[in-house]
């Protein structure tokens, strides 16, 4: 508590605003803009939070939420930067928030959005068909060197491409990208052996993964997933080596799931809205939550979800500026 | 069979008074939410769903799976009435269901309407529950070249049957493909057709389309005609809901093909919508008299609906079985899969068996439930049509704004709604047909999607066309039935030449 104190101190004083008295409190119901169509990842997140709010009354108001996911995402987020000072818009979303301005022409700019919190991180893994030869990722990339494999994910200049761009440039692969609207599309042509790997969020091949139907070969993380649990017969996500150790010389490499406000927003409001998120965080039905979607805990907000932002964007600029993919 | 057992199993699961009443609230929440166009069973069982999370998966399930099994009946009723789709899977039921219920017989067109969608949708179930580990599998041999040969018969069973000169389906389904090409472009990534236009990104949602196009340009064109329904004066009879049940078998070939159709669509996963369509070509194509399609032929009712509706149950084989979604419906079931501590995909059949079969069970119980509850209330809906149209038109009028505002809450929608109003009214005047620009705005991205796909897959050669049996038949026959119409006229035109050449050469002889 003291912590985010401090920060709505220093927050305040960076805004140059002094801190009303009376503290935020919505008024009248706030809408919560999915970035994402119904059912896909962002969605179960935003919903997941709703439940919550509702379950443990952190808000006093009623929450609605709505689904804006056309154009990546683009269409929410200019929703919500539209409603400028609007304290009763929350936008839910991923990365795509800072990177849809840097590789698309949207009419939004990162900076019409005010960051909120962030508050699970998911993991990517590399995965390949079941029946596959390579056991490791190393065999993997000795065999993509030769040229003609096919990662397949989710969306174009978007996360997974800009991984499996990532992937070519670490190791010298020469492994096409097919984009495709959906990580599950990719699961599935993946487990038909229509293309030779995806990239793709644990909880989206799960249970592809139960069946043999693919297996992961390493996740993009510095250190293994802490989950224990046996999920698929022997194998637990724990189990997946990283791909530091497996060949693929990636260290880090995740998706934040965030919410945002809109831009001039008064710092009292993000700080409402950053301790409801927080209080989310802390319950165990969000415990449960990331336990089932195998997501890592990560709750963030204020400076710190500044800096990560800031950061996350300038590395996957970087990659987008090396393949010529920038907007402007 | 071992699944009849584990289906017996699965009724024992769900017989409860407890879940029978759970599927007459979502039946009745899903007609609810299919009348409202706009509205629809994806957004119904997302608005839903939050509810669920507190009950058990069997139960939260059958709420949902019977909402949408309302929702796609919902959808199909104000599509004969009002000529207004509550659902994109009903666009087709519009094209001969509205001039039927114009004509007087809207009891006989939404009695053929429910009990072929209930037809439909329990052939469905019974090959879900027959046949759940080999389709699955089946499903997997898909991928982009596989979906586009798909696309493209159901383009090619389209384009050559239209009543109105080929030339003008051709203007129309173009400029479909113009509209479903503004917004996000999934294989570049890259803004198409947007003008800097904020409200434009999201893309034209083809519900607004429909709405304007067929429902305000219907309104434009009646009004021109002297305000009234032509079917004002039909009396709503009991006798006449008998009368079609008895009319039924009837149709029992367009009933069954439609059913293959709609349930090849469903698993493969291409969808209702493109079923529908797909089922009303091919019902119109093989009718040996084909005058009364488009002005109300029974035909074109039962089989874009029969096609719908065992769509639509198929759909959710692909969704339990491998963890593909085949509806945006399906998509938001199995988020709640999820949240209910549940992993779709091929392991949920041997984990949780209880949740499946009691599900399947569920499909048969809450189609009948609902058949029972949409023919009950046929008389009330069809007594709608005898209110003046002085008032029922601004009615229409109001829910077509609020459902245009409600697709994506978005007031741009409304003036677009607008727009669309205007070009089906010029369309109709100027008898240029609407469906191909429709098919169009429904299919044409992802068919782009998939053929831009199978591109970057072969490295720009159309050899992927026909790399294998399964997608060179599929492209053979949708080549086959975009050439016949040429075929046929080519030899009418030569039999046609030579019948005339014949009498000449006997006058010759006989100088």
């Amino acid at each position: 508590m003291k912590k985010s104190v401090s920060i709505a101190c220093i927050m305040a004083a960076a805004f140059g605003v002094a801190a009303p008295a009376a503290a935020f409190e919505p008024n009248r119901p706030v809408e919560f803009v999915v970035t994402a169509g119904p059912g896909g990842g962002t969605d179960i997140f935003a919903r997941t939070i709703q439940a919550i709010i509702a379950k443990y009354e952190l808000m006093k108001t009623p929450v609605v939420v709505t689904n804006k996911g056309s154009a990546g995402g683009a269409e929410g987020f200019v929703y919500t930067a539209g409603y400028k000072g609007d304290a009763h818009k929350l936008a839910f979303g991923t990365n795509n928030a800072y990177l849809l301005p840097v590789r698309a022409k949207v009419p939004y700019k990162a900076e019409d959005l005010t960051p909120v919190a962030a508050l699970a991180s998911d993991e990517f893994v590399l995965w390949v068909n079941g029946k596959a030869d390579y056991s490791t990722a190393a065999d993997f990339v000795a065999k993509a060197k030769e040229g003609g494999l096919k990662i397949g994910g989710s969306q174009s200049k978007d996360v997974d491409q800009i991984l499996t761009s990532m992937i070519n440039d670490a190791t010298g692969a020469k492994i096409n990208y097919i984009p495709f609207k959906s990580g599950g599309e990719a699961a599935v042509q993946l487990a038909g052996e229509h293309i030779d790997a995806n990239v793709n969020n644990p909880s989206e091949n799960l249970g592809q993964w139960q069946a043999a139907m693919v297996k992961p070969l390493c996740v993009f993380k510095s250190v293994k997933l802490s989950s224990d649990a046996k999920v698929a017969g022997e194998k637990g996500w724990g189990d997946i080596p990283t791909c530091k150790e497996a060949g693929i010389p990636i260290d880090n490499y995740s998706m934040p799931r965030t919410v945002w406000l809109p831009g001039g927003v008064e710092p009292d409001v993000v700080q409402f809205y950053a301790d409801v998120m927080r209080k989310v965080s802390e319950t165990p039905e969000w415990a449960k939550y990331l336990a089932d979607t195998s997501q890592s805990p990560v709750y963030l907000s204020g400076n710190e979800l500044k800096s990560a932002v800031e950061v996350d964007g300038a590395a996957v600029s970087e990659v987008l500026k090396r393949e010529g993919w920038l907007a402007n | 069979m071992e699944n009849i057992g584990l289906l017996i199993d699965g009724f024992g699961h769900i017989l409860s008074w407890n879940h029978i009443l759970l599927m007459m609230v979502g039946v009745t929440l899903g007609i609810l939410v299919g009348v409202l166009p706009g509205l629809g069973a994806p957004n119904g069982v997302s608005l839903l769903l939050p509810l669920t999370f507190s009950m058990d998966p069997i139960s939260a399930i059958i709420l949902l799976s019977c909402m949408y099994w309302g929702a796609l009946f919902g959808g199909s009723t104000t599509s004969i009435l009002f000529n207004i789709p509550g659902e994109p899977s009903s666009v087709a039921t519009t094209f001969d269901g509205y001039p039927m219920a114009k004509a007087g017989q809207a009891s006989r067109a939404l009695t053929l309407a429910f009990v072929s969608a209930g037809l439909g949708a329990l052939a469905g179930v019974v090959m879900i529950t027959l046949l759940s580990g080999w389709v699955a599998n089946f499903a997997l041999k898909f991928s982009s070249p596989e979906y586009f040969a798909v696309y493209f018969l159901a383009f090619a069973s389209f384009i050559s049957m239209g009543a109105q000169s080929p030339f003008k389906t051709l203007v129309s389904m173009m400029l479909g493909f113009a509209l479903a090409s503004i917004g996000m472009d999934t294989i570049s990534g890259n803004l198409r057709l947007t003008f800097d236009i904020p409200e434009l990104i999201k893309g034209v949602s083809f519900l607004i389309a429909v709405m304007g196009l067929f429902g305000i340009g219907e309104l434009l064109l009646t009004t021109e005609e002297g305000l009234r329904f032509e079917g004002i004066k039909a009396r709503v009879k009991l006798a006449e809901i008998g009368r079609t049940l008895v009319e039924i078998p009837r149709y029992w070939l367009t009933i069954a093909r439609s059913t293959i159709i709609g349930i090849w669509m469903g698993i493969t996963p291409a969808g209702p919508t493109a079923a529908s369509f797909m089922s009303y070509g091919v019902a119109r194509r093989s009718a040996r008299d084909k005058s009364m399609f488009g002005k109300g032929d029974p035909r074109g009712v039962v089989a874009p609906e029969t096609a719908d509706h065992s769509a639509g149950t198929s759909a959710l084989l692909p969704m339990l079985a491998l963890g593909v979604p085949g509806s945006a419906t399906a998509a938001v079931m199995m988020g709640g899969l999820m949240i209910w501590g549940l992993t779709p995909g091929p392991m949920l059949f041997t984990d949780r068996p209880d949740f499946v079969w009691g599900l399947i069970a569920s499909m048969y119980l809450g189609n009948v439930v609902a058949v029972f509850l949409v023919i009950a209330t046929v008389p009330l809906y069809a007594s709608i049509l005898r209110v003046p149209f002085s008032i029922i038109g601004p009615i229409i009028v109001a829910v077509i704004f609020s459902g245009a505002y409600q697709v994506a809450n978005s007031v741009s929608d409304i003036f677009l709604v607008i727009g669309f109003g205007l070009i089906g009214y010029v369309f109709k005047k100027l008898d240029y047909p609407l469906a191909p620009l429709v098919l169009a705005m429904v299919l044409g991205d992802k068919a782009e999607d998939a053929f831009r796909q199978s591109m970057l897959m072969s490295g720009g050669s159309l050899d992927i066309f026909w790399s294998n049996a399964l997608v060179a038949g599929l492209m053979t026959l949708g080549l086959a039935l975009l050439l016949s119409p040429l075929a046929f006229w080519l030899i009418g035109t030569l039999r046609k030449r030579r019948h005339d050449a014949a009498p000449h050469g006997d006058g010759n002889a006989a100088a």
